[in-house]
Parts: C-alpha cells; sequence; structure tokens
C-alpha cells in the first residue's frame, strides 16, 4: 500500500481544528462536568456541595426504580430496533420489485424521517388517545379496552410503535442502497439453479446486506437508547407508574424536574458506560461475521 | 456592507439609549390570553414612570422556566424576576441567599409593606412561618367543579345544583352512565393537587407534619382513612367506568369539553378554555366529603408568585419594590382578576370588583375566592410545602395510575405513596 505524507505539520491541524473544537466544547466538557457532578451531593441552586465519593452510584444503582427502568430499556430497545429494521427490510425488498413509479414509492417511505421526535410522538398521540383519537375509537369498537394511559403495556406499544414509525424511513434508505449493491448475476444465477424467491433472498441477499444490517444495528440502538426521548416526554413522560421510563427518561427526571443533580448525574455516566461498552461489544464481535464482500 | 455598518451602529445605540432607565428582567411562563396580561402590564408600568423598564421574557412552561432561572443562576446570569409555580414554592424557599424576601424589597424600596392588604389564604402559603412574605402572589387559583348542563338534564338531573359533596358526586356521575346521557360519569384533571392536598385542606384532614411541612420538612400523613375511603371510591369507580383517568396535569379538561365526561374538577385557571368550547356549563365549589367534621374547610391556592433574586444591584431592588408596588393597585389587580380568571392578590381588588357587575355578568368567578376564603385557614389548610414537592407528586403519580389500573387497592397505593415519600423527603433534606 502507497502512504500518502503530507509536507506540512501545522496544516492538518488547523482543518481539523473546527472539528476538534466541537467535540471538546460538546462533548469532552459536558462529559466531564457530568463526572464532576457524579461525585457530589448539591442543591438545585449549587449554594451547598458537599463530596460524596461513589454513594451516588451506589444509590442509584440500588435504586429499585432504576433497575426497572434498565428493564424498560432493554425492552423498549430491543422491539425498536427490530421491528424498525425487519419493516425497513421488508419494505425495501417489496419496494425493489416495484416496476413502475420506484422513485415516487421511495420518497413517499423518507418522508417521515424528516418528522421531529416530538411531532412523531404527537401525531401518534392524536391518533391514540383514548378520548378523542381517530384509531382509538375504531379500537374499541373491536372490544379492545384501549387505554394507554393506565395500562402500561399499551403505553410501551405506543411508544415503541410511533419510535419505529420514525426510523423505518432510515432505515428503508440504507437497505434500499445495500439491495442494490447485490450483484444480479448471482441472484440469476440461483434462479437457473431452480431457488426459490424466499431462499434466494435468506441466502444470497440476506448475507450479503449484512454489512448494511451491521451498521443498522449499531445506529437503531443509539437511536433507541437516546433519539426517543422527544417522543416518549410528548406521549407518555415516563408514565404510567413508571412503565414507559427509560434511563434517558429518568436522568431528565431526576435531575430536570425532580432537582436531584448528583444521581442524575451518575445515571448520564452509567449510560455513558453502557453505551461505550455496547458500542464496543459490537463491533467486536458482531462485526467478525460481518462480510465486507 | 453599508447596511451592515447601520445594523451595527444600531445594536451599539440601543444600550446607551437604554441606559438612563433600570432595566428589570423578569421570566415568566404564561402563554395565549395570559402572556397578552403580562405584555400589558409591564407596558403599563413603563409607561408610568420613567426610572425603570420591566422586560417581560417568555420562558416555556413552569417547570421549564423554573430549570432555566436554575441554570442562569448557577451561571451568574440570573433574571431579577421570575415567575415559579406553587410546586416550585418549596425549592425557592430552600435557596436562601439565591433569593430576596419580597417584603425585605418591598420595605427597602421605601413601600410601607401590610400584610393585611393582601387575600390571606393566598399570602399566607407565600411566607414564611414567621409571616414574612417571601414571593409575591401573580396568579392564584383554586380547583372547583364543572358540569355539563346538557348531559345533567339528558340523565334527569338537576340543572341548577350542581352535587355538593363527593358521595353526590359519585350518585351523579353513576346515574350518568347507566341513563346513557354520556360515557363517561366523573373525570378529574391534577389528582395529587386536587384530590390529594385542596382534599386535605378542604376537608380538614392532615396532609403531612410539621403544619403541612409548612414548619418544617413533613412527613407525609395521605394514608389516613378518609384518603383512603375516598380513593377506593374513585378505584371502584375507575373500575365501573363511571370515573375515566384523563392524566396527570390538565389532560382530563379535554375528556369534558369533548362531551365524554358530565362532571369534571379543574383549576378555576382552566375556566378559559371551557368557555371557548361553547359548551353549556356550570359551576360548583370543590366537592367535600359529608363524613369529615368541619368540612368545607378551605382550599389552597395554586398557580404561580414572582421570586426576587439575590445579588442585585441597589436601583434594581428599586425598580422590583415600584414594580411589584404598582403590581398591587387596585385597578391593576381588578384587570388580572378579569382578564386572566386567576384570583385578585388584595382585598381591595376583590371588594370593586364585588361591588361591580362583574360576578353578576360571570356567575362562578367569585366560587375559588369564596372557598379560599370561607374560613380562618387551620394547620391543615394553609397549603403544603415540601423540598421536593414536583418528586412527591410524581410518587403519588405513579401509586395512583397503578391503582386505577387495577394493580392495587387504595390502601396499599397510599401507603406506598407514604412510604416513597417520606424516603424521599429525608433524602432531600440530609442532601
Amino acid at each position: 500500500m502507497r502512504r500518502t505524507v503530507f509536507p506540512h505539520k501545522l496544516l492538518p491541524w488547523l482543518l481539523l481544528a473546527p472539528q476538534l473544537a466541537i467535540t471538546l466544547i460538546f462533548f469532552y466538557w459536558p462529559a466531564a462536568q457530568a463526572f464532576r457532578q457524579s461525585v457530589l451531593r448539591e442543591d438545585a441552586f449549587g449554594l451547598k456541595t458537599t463530596f460524596v465519593g461513589l454513594a451516588n452510584f451506589r444509590k442509584v444503582l440500588s435504586d429499585p426504580n432504576y433497575l426497572n427502568s434498565v428493564r424498560v430499556t432493554v425492552v423498549f430497545s430491543v422491539l425498536v430496533a427490530f421491528c424498525a429494521m425487519a419493516i425497513a427490510l421488508f419494505l425495501a425488498v417489496q419496494a425493489e420489485k416495484i416496476i413502475r413509479g420506484k422513485g415516487f414509492y421511495r420518497t413517499l417511505m423518507i418522508w417521515p424521517y424528516a418528522v421531529a421526535p416530538a411531532i412523531a410522538g404527537m401525531l401518534w398521540l392524536f391518533m391514540f388517545n383514548p378520548s378523542f383519537g381517530t384509531l382509538a375509537w375504531p379500537l374499541r369498537q373491536m372490544g379492545i379496552y384501549w387505554n394507554p394511559l393506565l395500562d402500561g403495556e399499551q403505553a410501551m406499544a405506543l411508544v415503541v410503535a410511533a419510535a419505529t414509525w420514525k426510523q423505518i424511513s432510515y432505515n428503508f434508505l440504507f437497505f434500499v442502497a445495500g439491495l442494490q449493491a447485490v450483484p444480479r448475476s448471482l441472484l440469476e444465477a440461483a434462479a437457473i439453479d431452480g431457488a426459490s424467491r424466499r431462499h434466494a433472498f435468506w441466502t444470497i441477499t440476506f448475507p450479503l446486506l449484512a454489512p448494511t444490517t451491521f451498521f443498522l444495528l449499531v445506529v437503531n440502538t443509539v437511536y433507541a437508547l437516546f433519539d426517543t426521548f422527544g417522543i416518549i416526554h410528548a406521549v407518555t413522560g415516563g408514565g404510567p407508574g413508571k412503565a414507559t421510563e427509560t434511563l434517558v427518561y429518568k436522568v431528565y427526571n431526576d435531575g430536570f424536574v425532580n432537582l436531584i443533580m448528583g444521581d442524575s448525574a451518575a445515571q448520564s455516566v452509567i449510560l455513558m458506560i453502557i453505551v461505550i461498552a455496547l458500542t464496543a461489544f459490537q463491533f467486536r464481535f458482531i462485526e467478525r461475521r460481518v462480510h465486507y464482500g | 456592507m453599508q447596511r451592515t455598518l447601520f445594523w451595527l451602529a444600531g445594536m451599539m445605540a440601543l444600550p446607551v439609549a437604554a441606559e438612563a432607565k433600570t432595566e428589570i428582567s423578569w421570566w415568566h411562563a404564561m402563554t395565549g390570553a395570559n402572556a397578552e396580561v403580562v405584555t400589558k402590564i409591564a407596558g403599563d408600568f413603563n409607561a408610568s414612570q420613567s426610572d425603570y423598564e420591566v422586560k417581560p421574557v417568555f420562558k416555556g412552561t413552569y417547570p421549564e422556566t423554573l430549570n432555566a432561572g436554575i441554570a442562569a443562576f448557577r451561571a451568574g446570569q440570573a433574571p431579577d424576576i421570575i415567575q415559579v409555580f406553587d410546586v416550585g414554592t418549596g425549592v425557592m424557599m430552600g435557596a436562601q441567599g439565591a433569593i430576596k424576601p419580597v417584603a425585605e424589597v418591598l420595605q427597602e424600596g421605601g413601600y410601607a409593606f401590610d400584610k393585611g392588604q393582601y387575600l390571606p389564604g393566598i399570602v399566607g402559603y407565600y411566607s414564611t412561618p414567621e409571616g414574612d412574605m417571601l414571593s409575591f402572589p401573580y396568579n392564584s387559583s383554586s380547583p372547583i367543579l364543572y358540569y355539563n348542563k346538557d348531559i345533567f338534564e339528558k340523565a334527569g338531573l338537576d340543572v341548577e345544583n350542581p352535587p355538593k359533596t363527593w358521595a353526590e358526586v359519585w350518585a351523579a356521575a353513576r346515574q350518568i352512565k347507566e341513563s346513557g346521557a354520556a360515557t363517561c360519569g366523573y373525570t378529574s384533571t391534577w389528582l395529587t393537587w386536587i384530590h390529594t392536598e385542596n382534599f386535605a385542606a378542604w376537608n380538614d384532614v392532615s396532609w403531612g407534619t410539621n403544619e403541612n411541612g409548612l414548619a418544617g420538612p413533613p412527613e407525609l400523613k395521605i394514608d389516613g382513612p378518609l384518603f383512603v375511603k375516598h380513593f377506593q371510591e374513585l378505584a371502584d369507580l375507575a373500575k365501573e367506568g363511571v370515573f375515566v383517568y384523563g392524566g396527570r396535569t390538565s389532560e382530563a379538561k379535554q375528556n369534558f369539553t369533548s362531551g365524554e365526561c358530565g362532571i369534571l374538577t379543574e383549576s378555576s385557571g382552566g375556566l378559559g378554555d371551557i368557555v371557548k368550547s361553547g359548551m353549556n356549563y356550570g359551576i360548583g365549589q370543590l366537592p367535600y366529603d359529608e363524613t369529615a367534621e368541619g368540612a368545607p374547610q378551605n382550599t389552597t391556592p395554586g398557580g404561580a408568585s414572582l421570586w426576587v433574586m439575590g445579588g442585585k444591584s441597589e436601583e434594581t431592588y428599586k425598580g422590583v419594590a415600584a414594580f411589584f408596588n404598582y403590581l398591587s393597585q387596585t385597578d391593576v389587580q381588578q384587570y388580572l382578576h378579569e382578564q386572566s380568571g386567576y384570583l385578585p392578590v388584595t382585598m381591595a381588588a376583590y371588594e370593586v370588583t364585588k361591588g361591580s357587575d362583574f360576578y353578576q355578568q360571570n356567575p362562578g368567578r367569585e366560587t375559588p375566592i369564596l372557598q379560599m376564603m370561607g374560613k380562618e385557614p387551620t394547620e391543615n389548610s394553609k397549603g403544603v410545602r415540601a423540598p421536593n414537592l414536583p418528586q412527591l407528586r410524581d410518587i403519588q403519580n405513579e401509586e395512583y395510575e397503578k391503582m386505577l389500573a387495577g394493580q392495587q387497592d387504595a390502601a396499599t397505593a397510599l401507603k406506598n405513596a407514604v412510604e416513597r415519600g417520606n424516603a424521599a423527603i429525608r433524602e432531600a433534606v440530609g442532601g
């Protein structure tokens, strides 16, 4: 391999500077603040500050509500990542089969991505609000007792649906691109050998899509963990009970509603560790199985 | 280029022009019609004198405004005046050094501070146990009962006499559902504020020790027999589908304005939306429990008050004092009361409104005041306070939701709310 060597010493740093500055100011600095706060106990106004070491962590980790929100987060993230990717893959494969108006269908599918999370949440809330929701009424006519305000499982289903719906477009886009990279010749050869469409999909297309699928798995996990805050905030506010309180929502609730800064900071540090570990794990173990063609 | 220069010159000239006046920043959380009232009051005050200029800034919802204020204080950029909602009162009171008591500001500004000119039920809530007023009550409200007259008529209920006790409400609600006049008999906003805090005050039972927290950190008492009875009745009605739960804050108002539910308990501040919906509504006082001795006692205020932040210049405090003095004037208070639906803060404004035909023209508008003024407050009815009231309400909401979903009975829900709440209070006090 040929190595390219740049003669300048300063120029590369100069070119990197804007990005480095952004990373330092918007990532490292707040992260350092979170670490600092996580070992302090402070009132809301920061008038009294005591150093408490790891007491905040001990308290958070022994809190049954925290363990509950870990469970909620796992259920929520797995459901959202799986549903968003499975549905998007199905739609991408179907859209590939269309002969006329492919572009039109694709554009329609990509639209929801432009909707802000909070707006997406409100849309679903309006459709499924038990008292005035357009779709809540037929549900009730079908004999389903629909009340996500009190039924935790229904509330979870609602936020999962909203979060999934919003992410499908993004996944769809990548799957469509991935599908186009699958060589026609392989599929034709399979067809000549008498493989059914389904068989060809699972043995040829799906394995060749692995890099895309892996990339989306990482992105979707991070999305479900962090970017869904707006949806949960708009639809359930973490309720009923604590049925939809994810880790991120609990950080917000404890820090900004209940004003317990130390606990909230300790939780965000734990969250940071979880995400780093999860991403490292995905790259180390799952990526090995990915075939980059 | 020329235009940019002009613009720059304009920007630089602005502070110079404003320097003659002392600017006073006022962060608030009012929207819609109430925001217009804020703008008008500030504008009128600015026009009435030439030394100070009050600049209102909208900062989002109540919790958002409080958080913005706290963050700004930590960054050394606190506003001069900040509007904090009732539940945030304990948080602000705990922040000695961050705030300056309003009584002090007024006195130092050269205004005689006479507590007697303010409505006692409201001022008591925003004062120390010794009686020093800490914040200026800007907008106060009280929970009342609303009912749909068309539904009442269809159900064969007395349209002119709304139910007065909870037992009567339950009976009327069942009749509404059974007669098919509506699918839901009764709904309520704010189960914490209305059915817990005001329920305690109105029926004269204890919400917590230490005068409900006004004299020091409380220990919750909301698992008492009257609370258990009341919430069990509510849970039973929910099971029958007679009571419909709308949400933790004011969502249930929609169940009422949409015609789904026949009866609603809601803040008097929610009147605007009900008027706007164009429905045929009536107003009654908040129901009480007829088995409670001394009920109805008096209700406690909700809404928000204005806090003065500490560490500002003397000139700023003079301006704040002048502004609060202006706010207490009778015609300003009367305007505020009639426009926004919130209660007047001074006795004089109330008397003047009573003297006009406003209450005849707008029946029910006096109800929240009468409720709050009816009797001399007892130690159960001056209001509730805790260093972490938002968190306590969260805990209560979670337990109530589990109860209404049929996962636990009222006794268990309230016992859990007390245990978890007391643990949270201890944590907040110790921390």
